[in-house]
């Protein structure tokens, strides 16, 4: 996993979503989930890529149980893309790196 | 060199399941360097490594006395086709020239006038996906209760009463997986009786939270911002009812990914690929299919690998057949 992408938690995810000054990309996710070993490797490039236009961060959906419900997660891998705060994007499942850059790119830059 | 200025190299996989990374084991360690274009992620079975990525304990795959994880599995044979050099490529591709030998493939831009790589053979391992309902409302609940993939989705349904659609080893798979979460899981076949094979039947019959509903079959998926319930019609008397499920699983059997070949090999009326008897070989000099992408019978693991092997073994004779290579 690249240094720059963070771990979220039920406890720091509301502090960190809502101070970040980028958009953040959170990666809903969890270790039994095949389709989310499979772009992991993408979103490490994508956050190397597109370090100072976005940040992204993963949630891992066994431990955040929380934030997952909150935001009625029901598929993994989901990303949802935070703007000020607030979800500006969501992309239910995995998709190739081209796709995905251009569908976080839709409200990310 | 050719006047494209590119390399024409001795093998292209097409496709990367259990039939193409052993294609890709056998031909890379027969010195032939093949490059594996692997496809790209997605959340359905037609994505790296093919249907064992979207599974959980592959019981009957020779070698594993207690089982393996399907993508544990996958992640191996990967790992093994690049331990003699196997070349991964994690793009899609987009189309085929089959006018050769040598053969041309693209990747991305599918109007590019040359080709992104060539061959002398082509080893076509495209494998097969999940078929959906077809019900209007399917795309904008995938994700929201409507899933193709128990092992994402499951845990997202704790206590809840779902639903799998289906009546081979896949829907029986999934809903002996779902109990882990589901408080109730509800198999709907059009039928009365299962295509699953005994084992996997035995295993849901004796499972007390699933329940069948016998000759129905889905009519249309309810909800708007999450799925709310199924219709199902009965086939036998034509009624309609509603089940009140907050979770549809879609295992309804497979299509074959062959769309990408349309009009330059040979299918059958289900869209499979014809190859000849007892061998990988299409009608098409140094194109050779295995897997199952031209397997409408069997469709195991074990056989797409076996198939793999046969692929990579007729293409290297082909090969030193034709003088290249």
């Amino acid at each position: 996993m690249a240094e720059s992408i963070t771990t979220l938690t039920n406890e720091t995810f509301d502090e960190v979503i809502g101070s970040a000054e980028l958009p953040v990309v959170v990666d809903f996710w969890a270790e039994w989930c095949g389709p989310c070993k499979m772009i992991a490797p993408i979103l490490d490039e994508i956050a190397v890529e597109k370090a100072g236009v976005i940040s992204v961060a993963k949630l891992n959906v066994d431990d955040a149980q929380d934030v997952a419900l909150r935001y009625q997660v029901m598929s993994i891998p989901t990303l949802i893309v935070f703007k000020d705060g607030e979800p500006a994007k969501r992309i239910v499942g995995a998709k190739g790196k081209q796709q995905l850059l251009q569908e976080i790119g839709e409200v990310a830059f | 060199m050719t006047s494209s200025g590119q390399d024409i190299r001795n093998v292209i996989i097409v496709g990367s399941g259990p039939a193409g990374l052993t294609a890709a084991i056998y031909s890379a360690r027969a010195n032939l360097a093949p490059l594996v274009i692997e496809g790209e992620p997605s959340s359905t079975s037609d994505q790296p490594g093919g249907q064992l990525m979207l599974t959980t304990d592959v019981e009957n795959y020779p070698g594993f006395p207690d089982g393996v994880m399907g993508p544990e599995l996958m992640v191996k044979f990967r790992e093994q086709a690049q331990r003699f050099g196997a070349e991964m490529l994690t793009e899609k591709v987009t189309r085929v020239d089959f006018s050769g030998p040598p053969h041309g493939v693209w990747v991305g831009d599918p109007t590019a006038p040359e080709p992104t790589h060539r061959a002398w053979a082509v080893i076509v391992s495209t494998g097969a996906q999940s078929l959906m309902l077809g019900l209007e409302a399917e795309e904008k609940l995938i994700g929201h209760g409507l899933s193709t993939c128990a092992t994402c989705d499951g845990f997202f349904f704790r206590d809840q009463h779902i639903a799998v659609v289906g009546g081979g080893d896949s829907a029986m798979e999934e809903a002996t997986f779902l109990t882990r979460f589901a408080s109730k899981v509800t198999v709907i076949h059009r039928r009365d009786e299962l295509r699953a094979s005994k084992i996997m039947q035995d295993r849901a019959f004796a499972n007390d939270r699933i329940e069948f509903l016998w000759n129905n079959m889905v009519t249309d998926i309810q909800g708007e911002e999450k799925l709310t319930g199924v219709e199902v019609q009965d086939t036998v008397t034509g009624e309609t009812s509603l089940l009140d499920v907050t979770g549809l699983f879609i295992a309804i059997g497979h299509r074959p990914n062959t769309d990408l070949f349309e009009g330059q090999l040979k299918r059958k009326e289900n869209g499979y690929l014809v190859t000849e008897p007892d061998s990988s070989c299409t009608e098409i000099e140094g194109v050779f299919a295995c897997g199952d992408v031209q397997d409408d019978y069997y469709r195991q693991a074990v056989t797409a690998a076996g198939s793999g092997c046969m692929a990579a073994i007729d293409a290297e004779r082909w090969l030193e057949s034709a003088g290249h290579g």
